[in-house]
């Protein structure tokens, strides 16, 4: 029962999928110009990863390795399309809300990402809990980001006046909004973070990422050779990719 | 001949895809580290959107709405979008080696980029014709590389920064893409 719970938990604060992995930002920033947006979006994404973590988790040992991410793709764009078809159908004022952003849950990182970092390797239901968690994180998120911009751009959350008339600095629902707010909402999330590490680091030292450490100013290594050093990192991890990829398609090309 | 330029000087300024419809976000934050990889990855979604969207626009007219087959058309388009990114990187590799390997990983990668799918879905529902499909296309692709190279620029000076330590890595592009959100506003005063 446990780990189920686990991955409820997981999913909503630990790895929250906008706040945290920083997947499925573009729906994200788009639709959350209202808190009600936010939680049509949010429960839409939620039903088709619940789903689709469901079906793929039970085909996972039927999809040859080879063409795994084309029958995903297949797969979540076929609950997609139903999805899309019972929101027009029973919603039409969220659909007109939504628009392009509902088909486009297909190309969603977080569903991809969950199919194949989690469904393919676990059983239906420890799949389906994962789906749950992430779904309620992404839909958290989206609410919280929605009811702020509402807030802020409006003076209203869920259409109901919370400021005085009048209010309001459109800024906020309009596109430079979502950025200004998805920024604050993440920089709040790092500076708790930092003092938890902090007290953390009291016990286990440093575990070498400076990008999150407050203490990096009085560090010994100066902030700008440690760019310098991350910068290199990424460089020969790129390198390192396009090096595996090459001969892996080659492989691939000569069957 | 005019309304084409029109369309493709609105999908690149007025209604620009990253900054304006959030769509693409993913690749915008991620590869804009880098001035040369951004550069690259701006040429390779051109050349996949533009191509993209003219397919889909055929595909559409021909296909799906001759056989009333509208409601597949995500599906369609995804799959056809999957297939075109493997056939040009193929393309690509055989004709002209030089291109395909500064492009590097970041070709494969554009198939998960909803500015593609957001692009032809777009299209289809202004019920634009295939001219205009292919300048959509291009211009939303041309707007596309103009903000990611715009922001790598801009975050190789942030990099230099000390900054305060919430602020570091995510916060401060999302700063940085909604002070050019702003900017990329004042393209709406123009007159079409």
């Amino acid at each position: 029962m446990k780990k189920y719970v686990e991955r409820l938990w997981n999913g909503l604060i630990k790895e929250n999928p906008v706040l945290v992995l920083m997947l499925g930002m573009c729906p994200a920033l788009a639709v959350s110009t209202q808190a009600a947006n936010g939680i049509g979006m949010g429960l839409s994404t939620l039903a088709v990863l619940v789903l689709s973590n469901l079906v793929i988790s039970l085909l996972r040992k039927v999809i040859p390795d080879q063409v795994r991410l084309p029958a995903y793709i297949v797969i979540v764009a076929s609950l997609v399309t139903v999805t899309e078809l019972l929101i027009k159908a029973y919603l039409p004022d969220l659909y007109k809300n939504l628009g392009i952003y509902i088909p486009l849950i297909v190309v969603n990182c977080i569903i991809l990402g969950r199919a194949e970092a989690y469904a393919n390797k676990h059983t239906p239901l420890l799949s389906v809990m994962d789906g749950i968690g992430m779904g309620l994180g992404f839909t958290v998120a989206l609410t919280l980001a929605g009811a702020l911009r509402e807030l802020l751009g409006t003076g209203k959350i869920f259409g109901a006046q919370i400021l005085p008339e009048g209010f309001g600095m459109t800024i906020f629902i309009q596109p430079p909004g979502a950025f200004l707010i998805f920024a604050l909402i993440i920089a709040i999330m790092n500076a708790i973070g930092i003092k938890t590490r902090q007290r953390k680091l009291v016990e286990s030292g440093c575990d070498g990422n400076c990008a999150l450490c407050a203490t990096a100013s009085s560090c010994e290594t100066k902030p700008a050779e440690k760019a310098a050093k991350a910068e290199k990192a990424e460089k020969a991890e790129i390198k390192a990719e396009t090096k595996e990829a090459k001969p892996a398609e080659e492989g691939g090309a000569a069957k | 001949m005019k309304s084409l330029i029109m369309i493709i000087i609105a999908g690149a300024l007025i209604n620009n895809v990253v900054l304006n419809q959030f769509l693409g976000i993913c690749s915008f934050l991620g590869v804009s580290k880098q001035m040369k990889a951004s550069i690259s990855l701006g040429g390779a979604v051109i050349f996949v959107i533009t191509i993209a969207s003219a397919v889909a626009s055929l595909l559409y007219d021909f296909v799906l709405k001759p056989l009333g087959m509208d409601f597949m058309k995500t599906i369609i388009f995804i799959l056809v979008i999957a297939a075109l990114v493997q056939i040009v990187e193929m393309f690509l590799k055989k004709k002209s080696p030089a291109v395909y390997k500064s492009l590097g990983i970041y070709l494969p990668l554009i198939t998960t980029n909803c500015a593609v799918l957001g692009v032809a879905l777009t299209n289809v529902q202004e019920g634009y014709n295939f001219a205009q499909c292919v300048a959509s296309g291009f211009g939303t692709a041309v707007g596309y590389t103009i903000a990611i190279v715009l922001l790598a620029g801009i975050r190789s000076r942030i990099n230099e920064k000390d900054l305060p330590a919430p602020l570091r890595g995510a916060p401060i592009v999302m700063i940085a893409a909604a002070l050019m959100s702003i900017a990329f506003m004042g393209f709406g005063g123009l007159q079409l």
